[in-house]
């Protein structure tokens, strides 16, 4: 099994129903275990790839692939590629009033049992007590009803205490640094590092216009993205080259 | 012996309860409404001269009044009340023992689940069949302190007296059309009185069946829950499923004395060419407090508006309801609060969901007398559009002649959103789980006020309306 955990193939996409391309041919291989980083400017299609490899049904794919696991997942709904282990931290994160975070995460846990499988309701409530110590979570946030009046970094918060949970293959983190203070910074990345060290297979990908998150979990490959594409990828240390340069120097390439 | 028993997997605003039971009644009148047909229905109830006089001066009253012109579509209406029989008296006499009870009638509660709740120990449970109540029972435990928990025509019959210093005091003949025309044929129904200092910890359950076709169902509660004492009474209603149009017009009285509390508990769930016109309403005293909970499912038209008449100092009223118009539905409910003392307090909360061509309408109404100082009052109405054609309207009345008053309104319209929805499937559940998630968030602050088993069978007969709407 050497196929990557997900390799994207020339992917375009655009709003349904409208003309304009948002992502114009991306191209992208992540390896089980591997963190890349995908960075670039405001409005350059990063949260548009985080949606589309989730299966946001707003997004229509005109041309490419998106393999997950050796598998074409552009046919599966959302629940499926949840399901099959593809995890979306939201930069913008839905509220549900009335829904517990405990009830839904119990629900999103139960269905993932087969047919006629029982769930273990004390290791679920242990589980989830455990992951929200770790992100350093009062333990009264689980009745709050899911993002129901929460702060951004709650929200964010709580985003990566359902990856915990819910232990995916692949995570993609959008934005989940972005309002954010360094403490909670600091409790996020090491929740983060945390869920890669006890399973060396989970494949990140980190979405983020700072590099300040790169100090705390560290990348194995960075991304540029510019106008709908992959401008340019390198180490670690294009990161810093982007923090001092800017992505001006990038233009060019993006304008082929 | 039961037919249509197979009710599942219908898809699309399948009735639950839509099975019919061969009846063979007692007695049945003929189709329409008459003075002679009240002189019968007060016949077979041999009731007292002043109850039958009451009975036809009502349906005087219900002669002279037109039909609303406001609320729903009642512009067929006229024609269904010339159809549907006015009175059906489905056994001789009432049963004690739930082994008295005929099959048939067994077979009905059965499927309704009544016996199981009645095993659960609750307080007492009367169950109405067609026009009256068949069974009923309360435990001795309350008996003992003077807990009555009757039918209204034993209420009556039994304590002449008490039943006759409060009957149609709280909700007049001539209050509406449809008061009227309960007054005037009315049976079937509970008569509850609450001793002084008396609080009855279990919730008294009442359950309402139409069976027959055309059938139509006027019962009449009344309850008095005395100085400090303090009660639950839980009712709820079904229907199975006719092709033509049936008609409900409840009348409830309540009256709460001096520092009691009271609430009472509606879960309706007619079949879709239910005609429901309900009138209730409170007397809350001073230091007293009313609470309304009422769950509205099905029915072709349903107009309902329970209302608190805030009469003593400090008296405290509260209307929660919930209601669900699938297609072809309407549902107009909402809540009164008339604020007549001084620091009376009031909280009307209204959450309706819609769905395809179905429309939920908000009305209420919030009248502060002069010289009711300080009264407060608050409005929460919100509601929730499963889909793009599904409608909904609020209609609040404020009329406000005391200047110390405080007056709050606040409406939401939602729609099931999208990214709610992909939200949720992104964490791995489906479409319709996740749909059901996001309406039963929606109907938590009315099913959290509920018992448990009431509580789950909202989001049962909820989730059971929703199948089929995603696609
Ligand atoms: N659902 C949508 N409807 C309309 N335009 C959209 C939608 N999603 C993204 N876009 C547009 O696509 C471009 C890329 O947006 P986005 O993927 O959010 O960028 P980034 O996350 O890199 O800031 C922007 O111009 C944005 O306005
Ligand atoms: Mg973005």
């Amino acid at each position: 099994m050497s196929e990557p955990l997900l390799s994207i193939r020339g992917l375009r996409a655009k709003v349904e129903g409208e003309d304009a391309e948002i992502l114009r041919g991306v191209d992208l291989d992540l390896q089980r275990g591997e963190v890349h980083a995908l960075m670039g400017p405001n409005g350059s299609g990063k949260s548009t790839l985080a949606k589309v490899i989730a299966g946001h049904p707003a997004y229509e794919v005109t041309a490419g692939e998106i393999l997950f696991e050796g598998e074409d997942v552009l046919e599966l709904e959302p629940d499926e590629r949840s399901r099959a282990g593809i995890f979306l931290a939201f930069q913008y994160p839905a509220e549900i009033p009335g829904v517990s975070i405990a009830n839904f995460l119990r629900t999103a846990v139960n269905s993932r049992l087969d047919e006629g499988e029982e769930m273990d309701v004390f290791g679920f409530q242990r589980t989830l007590a455990e992951k929200m110590e770790m992100l350093k979570m009062d333990p009264g946030f689980a009745t709050r009803y899911v993002n129901d009046g929460f702060s951004g970094g709650e929200k964010k918060r709580n985003e990566i205490l359902q990856m915990a949970v819910l232990r995916p293959a692949l995570g993609v983190l959008d934005e989940t640094d972005s309002g954010l203070d360094i403490d909670a910074l600091k409790v996020v990345a090491r929740g983060v590092n945390r869920l890669s060290e006890a399973d060396e297979a989970l494949g990140v990908l980190l979405i983020t216009h700072y590099k300040r998150i790169l100090n705390y979990i560290q990348p194995d490959i960075v991304h540029v993205m510019m106008a709908g594409r992959i401008a340019e990828s390198g180490g670690a240390s294009l990161a810093d080259k982007l923090e001092a340069e800017g992505y001006d120097w990038l233009q060019q390439t993006a304008a082929v | 012996m039961p037919q249509n028993e197979t009710i599942t997997g219908l898809g699309l605003d399948e009735y639950k309860y839509g099975f019919v039971t061969e009846d063979q009644p007692v007695f049945k009148a003929v189709p329409g409404l008459s003075g002679d047909i009240v002189r019968q229905i007060s016949h077979h109830k041999e009731e007292p001269e002043w109850m039958l006089d009451f009975r036809l001066k009502a349906l005087d009253v219900y002669y002279s009044k037109p039909m609303p012109k406001w609320g729903g579509d009642l512009s067929k209406l006229e024609d269904t009340l010339d159809e549907i029989y006015f009175y059906l008296k489905p056994q001789d006499q009432m049963e004690r023992s739930w082994d008295d009870v005929p099959q048939e009638i067994k077979d009905t509660f059965e499927k309704l689940g009544i016996p199981e709740a009645e095993r659960k120990a609750l307080a007492g449970v009367g169950a109405q069949y067609e026009s009256e109540m068949v069974y009923h029972s309360l435990k001795e435990q309350w008996e003992e302190q003077g807990v009555i928990f009757e039918s209204i025509e034993d209420g009556l019959a039994k304590h002449p007296e008490l039943f006759r210093q409060y009957f149609s005091t709280v909700v007049p003949t001539h209050d509406n059309k449809f008061a009227a025309l309960n007054s005037a044929v009315w049976s079937g129904g509970s008569f509850v009185y609450i001793p002084k200092g008396v609080k009855v910890e279990i919730p008294l359950q009442a359950y309402f069946r139409v069976n027959a076709e055309r059938m139509g169902q006027f019962e009449r509660t009344l309850i008095i829950c005395e100085e400090g004492a303090e009660a639950h009474y839980i009712e709820g209603c079904t229907a199975p499923v006719y092709s033509t149009d049936s008609f409900h017009s409840g009348v409830i009285e309540i009256v709460v004395k001096k520092g009691a509390r009271f609430r009472y508990t509606t879960i309706q769930n007619w079949s879709n060419n239910m005609y429901n016109l309900v009138t209730q309403r409170a007397l809350v005293h001073e230091d007293a407090k009313m609470e309304w909970l009422d769950g509205n499912l099905g029915s072709k038209l349903t107009m309902k508006y329970p209302s608190c008449f805030l009469v003593g100092e400090r008296a405290h009223g509260e209307i929660l309801s919930i209601a669900y118009a699938g297609d072809g539905q309407h549902q107009d409910t909402g809540g009164k609060v008339i604020h007549a003392a001084p620091h009376t307090t009031s909280q009307i909360t209204s959450k309706s969901i819609s769905k395809g061509l179905g429309r939920s309408s908000y009305r209420g109404l919030c009248k502060v007398y002069d010289g009711a100082e300080g009264a407060k009052s608050n409005v929460e109405c919100d509601a929730l559009l499963l889909d793009e054609q599904s409608r909904t309207d609020t209609y609040p009345y404020i009329e406000i002649d005391e200047n110390t008053a405080s007056i709050g309104h606040e409406a939401t319209v939602s729609k099931v959103g999208d990214e709610q929805l992909f939200y949720l499937m992104s964490r791995g559940l489906d479409e319709a789980e996740a749909m059901a998630m996001i309406v039963r968030g929606f109907i938590e602050p009315v099913a959290r006020e509920l018992p448990l088993e009431y509580a789950i069978e909202l989001n049962r007969l909820i989730e059971l309306e929703m199948e089929g709407s995603v696609g």
